[in-house]
């Protein structure tokens, strides 16, 4: 009953606005706020609702052949309910803010209209109870995605990121529907999350594959993990992400930092079973997360834009979290138990905790940008502690949590991930997720002091005033949950506990304090009272270069080899197959001369008739033959 | 007489109302509006049913046996329900146009409705025929492009499709011939399985046969390397012609290895030499026309080769030979017309309105025209397989028919060329993305302009882009037309 408000509402809002976008204006508006806060509504009461022996719940057919079913099955167990409060209240106060900060938008029913459709997706993604369902949904917030990235899209660098977004998902999606493909065909054509934990766990047809050839499992779960790759921006697809920033910062907040990007890291940790299956990819995995997590910090460093630093910081810790998904994983071989009924997931719990603090300090970019006439360099800020006192101190509060002041939120669940890398038994995800927090501190640090303190270095920041009250609330809102999101007042009903191992690990809780004592200072040091960048690092500034080489790669192997191909479509295929029988047939003689000669018509004609001649010869002339 | 008859006629009827003196257009929409509502009314009737249902046969010869014969099954309603649709949007769009373009779709889609639901291998066969030769005959007459050039590209198509109509034509001969064994002939189709059925043909003799029906009915579904007329033709090709050839007609040769060549030789696509032949051809289809369609400079091209390309999932369908992934070629094979046909639809009303189609002279429409933009989303994000639209459902359906089994940990080559395909997903929404960008988005290009079609004159796009929405989010209401295993 929940589930199919909290999964339809949204759908028909979208629906709606689609077709009458133009005739409905503001109710356009109503109508999307309206049902994201019902849907909020229906997710709290949800959290009330007790675990069930049997919880995947058939709630409409899609697909039905024979033995193989893939519907729109939902799956409500602790880690849906929990997702899917984040997901719509962060969306609720979303929708809030746009409200303010979307007023003067000519296209303002589109873009609710996109955020419904976005909603309805990222619903069915949480809830979904198969992995083709999943993969539905997946796709379909890749196109909300696209859609909200290029709201602007007569501008062509948003048009551009819309559409590289969308690309380098589809990337990611090939993987993933591989990783579906093979687990569809190792289980028996069943990809239903519970049965295929079952299968793992009491052994199946899966388990037979896994004991026969693991290489098997290694290579679905590496697929699986392309499509997080994908949405939660991980080396080598996170190029995608900093670009989204074209996109309105309410949908920076809400898709591109609490929700959509996280979805990666909440399938994994739904196929975690699949993971802890094979050692090897949850090495790459943690891998992958562990240099995600630190190049971006690294990028981070040398931003401007005041959404980029942002950017790189989301990128960083999905980083993070997927590297808790790898260490877990990893962890489990020396005897640490994920399976426990109680303790939550490392990665889930940095989730929640990063998805409100990091919406709140998109949202308050937002204010800042809103309030500075759409500027967007820090460089050309300053001195807006006292301009805009209520922006500051919850953008504040958001900066302490992201960079893991002791007490706040991101403290707790930063700590659980180290924990749990330290567990993993490879050293170097600890040492590399202890430097990565460092550098939170020191770009977060960067950017607090650049922004808000000293004076104002342009016009625009010196007449910057507070946002009006619709936009502070949500900020506000979500910068009580920053604080409050580490403890059991909210874990608990969240049912994303801390984690056991981590307390009483003295070398974790030693290194995150050291880590942020000395990125703050180091910021301190070299940022306070400057008016330029005093550090000039062009390899980080640039992001590595990543996007000048596949635009290299694009270009040589996309590009250039489409021509190559094409000549030689020409060339071969049409020499070969049409002009050689063709050059032939014309030289057969007088009467193909005059069909060349343009007399079509009667060509057509003869063809008809030659038909009917043979259709003739095989009906009459040929049973004759036969006997 | 079976409402199958009235469906087959109704074209042929206005077709002959026109010649005499009927309003060509009142005529021909009255004509395909009702015969929408007639094939959805034996789409209603015929749901969960299995079997042939609503035949009626009329005897022409005793011996060999031959008969009128209608008759239809799930996948004969499907097709049925793509042309009456199709057909409906192609004559509604036509603007200001002499009544020849009516009498070419009618006949075009009428020749399809008679290939789909009739049960004689002679009038299937003849059927056909019937609607390419007006298809020919446009282009050469009404094509756009310099008269020299637009003949040259009917003579192409005519001598493809002429030569895949002969290789078919005695590949079927063979068939009948292999199977009418004893005294008497029989073409029709019914009698034809069951004799399959009661005996089948040694699995080399059906491998060779099948691979001549793959030939035949390949070329006019422009199955690689046999595809190079299917391109120009299209571009060239009169709007109404274009919708109704890519969306309708060319799929009678993907029916016919459904409906005819799998039931009589169901080992000929599974023997190994025809397999790997065909995937490779497949494969050719989806790779190599991919990455000539990401090539393409003009929208026409790209809607021309795209269409090539994505024949390349239906023939994976067949190769598969699976429950799942037949009726997922069926279910592709529904939404690749309908969503073709949007795309072709909207490309000519562009190029009427714009005068040109290349790339780097478009951009921004999506300000102008904001209702033509979201048509066009639908076709193209459709034809790219997005979920929610048809094309998705009888996508992901060939893909899982693949993997039913994945034996002790290995791949067969027919999943290792599933994997090859689904990179050409990634490629589709490469081209499709391209051209979105450069026509919609981005600030408008000085000099053009565009309007939004009246609501009139929306309403073929809409009925096509309702249908991929809600068969593209129910799909199983095709597949309760398709409840017997295939």
């Amino acid at each position: 009953m929940h589930a199919s408000i909290i999964l339809l509402l949204p759908f028909f809002s979208a629906l709606v606005i689609l077709l009458g976008h133009r005739h409905l204006k503001g109710a356009a508006v109503l109508i999307s706020v309206g049902s994201s806060v019902i849907s909020f509504i229906a997710c709290v009461a949800l959290l009330a609702v007790a675990d069930d022996k049997d919880n995947t719940k058939l709630l409409l057919p899609f697909l039905d052949v024979g033995q193989f079913h893939a519907n729109i099955d939902v799956l409500i167990d602790k880690q849906s309910r929990g997702m899917m409060f984040i997901v719509s209240f962060i969306g609720m106060l979303v929708h809030l803010f746009s409200l303010g900060y979307m007023k003067d938008d000519d296209a303002k029913p589109r873009f609710f209209g996109s955020l419904s459709l976005f909603m309805f997706s990222m619903t069915g993604i949480v809830l979904a109870g198969n992995l083709i369902m999943m993969f539905i949904f997946w796709e379909l917030v890749g196109l909300s995605s696209y859609l909200l990235i290029g709201h602007w899209y007569q501008k062509a660098s948003a048009a551009e990121a819309c559409k590289k977004a969308f690309l380098t998902n589809r990337i990611g999606d090939f993987g993933f529907m591989i990783g579906i493909l093979l687990l569809f065909g190792l289980n028996k054509g069943d990809v239903s999350l519970d049965n295929l934990r079952d299968a793992f766990v009491h052994g199946g047809a899966l388990f037979d594959a896994q004991k026969s050839n693991p290489g098997i499992i290694t290579a679905a779960a590496l697929c699986i993990f392309m499509g997080a790759m994908g949405k939660s921006a991980q080396f080598p697809l996170h190029v995608w992400l900093p670009d989204a920033m074209e996109g309105p910062t309410p949908v920076s907040a809400l898709i591109h930092a609490a929700t959509m990007v996280a979805a990666g890291v909440y399938m994994l940790v739904r196929v975690s079973f699949l993971i802890e299956a094979s050692p090897l990819a949850a090495e790459i995995i943690a891998g992958i997360g562990c240099f995600t997590a630190l190049m971006a910090a690294l990028m981070a460093t040398q931003q401007n834009d005041i959404k980029r630093v942002l950017a790189y910081s989301t990128l960083s810790q999905l980083g993070y979290m997927v590297m808790a998904v790898g260490a877990v994983a990893m962890a489990a071989k020396n005897g640490y138990e994920p399976h426990a009924a109680e303790p939550g997931h490392p990665a889930m719990f940095h989730l929640y905790t990063h998805a409100f603090f990091k919406a709140m300090l998109f949202l308050g970019s937002g204010a800042v940008i809103y309030a500075c006439h759409h500027e967007q360099d820090i460089w050309k800020m300053g001195g807006l502690r006292k301009h805009m006192p209520v922006t500051f101190y919850t953008f504040a509060i958001g900066t302490a949590a992201l960079m893991g002041v002791p007490f706040f939120s991101g403290f707790l669940s930063k700590e659980a991930v180290l924990g749990v890398a330290f567990d993993s038994g490879c050293k170097v995800l600890f040492i590399a997720g202890a430097v990565t927090a460092a550098l939170t501190a020191f770009y977060m640090t960067r950017l607090l002091i650049v922004a808000f303190f000293g004076k104002p270095r342009t016009d625009s920041a010196h007449h910057a005033t507070e946002a009006p009250m619709i936009m502070i609330l949500p900020l506000a809102i979500l910068a009580i949950f920053s604080v409050l999101s580490g403890y059991d007042i909210l874990a608990t009903p969240l049912q994303a506990m801390k984690p056991p191992h981590v307390e009483g690990h003295q070398t974790v809780l030693w290194a995150s304090l050291i880590a942020l004592a000395v990125g703050v200072s180091g910021a301190i040091y070299l940022y306070r009272g400057k008016d330029k960048d005093p550090v000039n690092i062009k390899l980080f500034a640039n992001k590595f270069y990543f996007d000048e080489i596949y635009a290299v790669i694009i270009l040589i192997c996309q590009d250039r080899l489409a021509w190559v191909v094409n000549a030689l479509e020409r060339i071969v295929v049409d020499g070969l197959v049409a002009r050689l029988p063709t050059a032939i047939v014309a030289r057969l003689g007088a009467a193909t001369r005059m069909l060349q000669g343009g007399h079509l018509q009667g060509y057509t004609f003869l063809l008809g008739s030659g038909v009917i001649a043979v259709v003739y010869l095989v009906v009459f002339v040929l049973p004759r033959l036969g006997h | 007489m079976s409402v199958l008859e009235l469906i087959i006629a109704l074209p042929l009827l206005a077709v002959l109302a026109i010649w005499l003196g009927a309003p060509a257009r009142a005529a021909s929409l009255g004509a395909t509006f009702i015969n929408l509502i007639l094939v959805l009314y034996t789409a209603v009737q015929y749901a969960g049913k299995t079997g042939l249902a609503f035949t009626y046969s009329r005897p022409i010869l005793e011996n060999p046996s031959l008969s009128f014969a209608v008759g239809a099954d799930g996948i004969s309603i499907i097709l049925a329900l793509l042309t009456a649709l199709v057909m409906l949007a192609a004559i509604w769009q036509i603007e200001d146009r002499p009544p020849i373009f009516y009498i070419a779709s009618l006949f075009i889609g009428g020749g399809a409705l008679g290939a789909f639901l009739t049960t004689d291998v002679f009038f299937i066969y003849a059927f056909h025929e019937l609607a390419l030769i007006p298809t020919f005959l446009m282009i050469a007459l009404h094509g756009r492009a310099e008269p020299a050039q637009r003949k040259a590209v009917a003579w192409k198509a005519t001598i493809y499709l002429g030569a895949g109509s002969l290789v078919l034509l005695a590949g079927l001969a063979w068939l009948v011939l292999e199977f009418s064994g004893g005294s008497k002939l029989t073409f029709d189709l019914e009698a034809l399985r069951s004799q399959a059925k009661l005996t089948p043909l040694p699995d080399a003799k059906q491998a060779q046969i099948f691979f001549v029906l793959l030939l035949g009915f390949g070329s006019l579904v422009s199955l690689f390397p046999f595809h190079s007329w299917a391109a120009p033709a299209y571009a060239t090709a009169p709007t109404p012609v274009a919708m109704l050839h890519s969306g309708v007609l060319k799929k009678f040769g993907l029916y016919g290895l459904i409906r005819i060549a799998l039931p009589l030789l169901p080992q000929g696509a599974h023997v190994e030499w025809v397999q790997n032949a065909l995937l490779l051809m497949l494969l050719g289809n989806i790779l190599v026309m991919g990455l000539v369609t990401i090539y393409a400079s003009r929208l026409d091209d790209t809607l021309a080769n795209s269409s090539v390309m994505h024949m390349g999932y239906i023939f994976l369908g067949i190769a598969a030979g699976t429950d799942i992934s037949l009726k997922g070629a069926v279910i592709l094979t529904f939404a690749h017309g309908i969503s073709i046909a949007l795309l072709f639809g909207l490309c000519g009303r562009m190029r009427n309105q714009l005068g040109t189609l290349e790339y780097n002279k478009l951009g921004g429409l999506a300000s102008h025209a904001p209702a033509f933009t979201v048509l066009f989303a639908f076709g193209a994000f459709a034809s790219i397989g997005l979920p929610g639209l048809t094309n998705f459902a009888g996508e992901v359906m060939i893909f899982l028919g693949n993997f039913t089994e994945v034996k002790a940990g290995v791949l067969s080559n027919l999943q290792w060329t599933v994997i090859l395909a689904l990179w050409g997903v990634v490629m589709s929404a490469v081209y499709m993305l391209r051209a979105y960008r450069s026509i919609f988005h981005g600030s408008p290009a000085t000099g053009l302009f565009m309007i939004d079609p009246a609501f009139s004159q929306r309403v073929p796009f809409i009925l096509l882009a309702a249908t991929l929405l809600i068969t593209g989010c129910c799909p199983w209401l095709l597949l309760n037309l398709m409840k017997s295993a295939l």
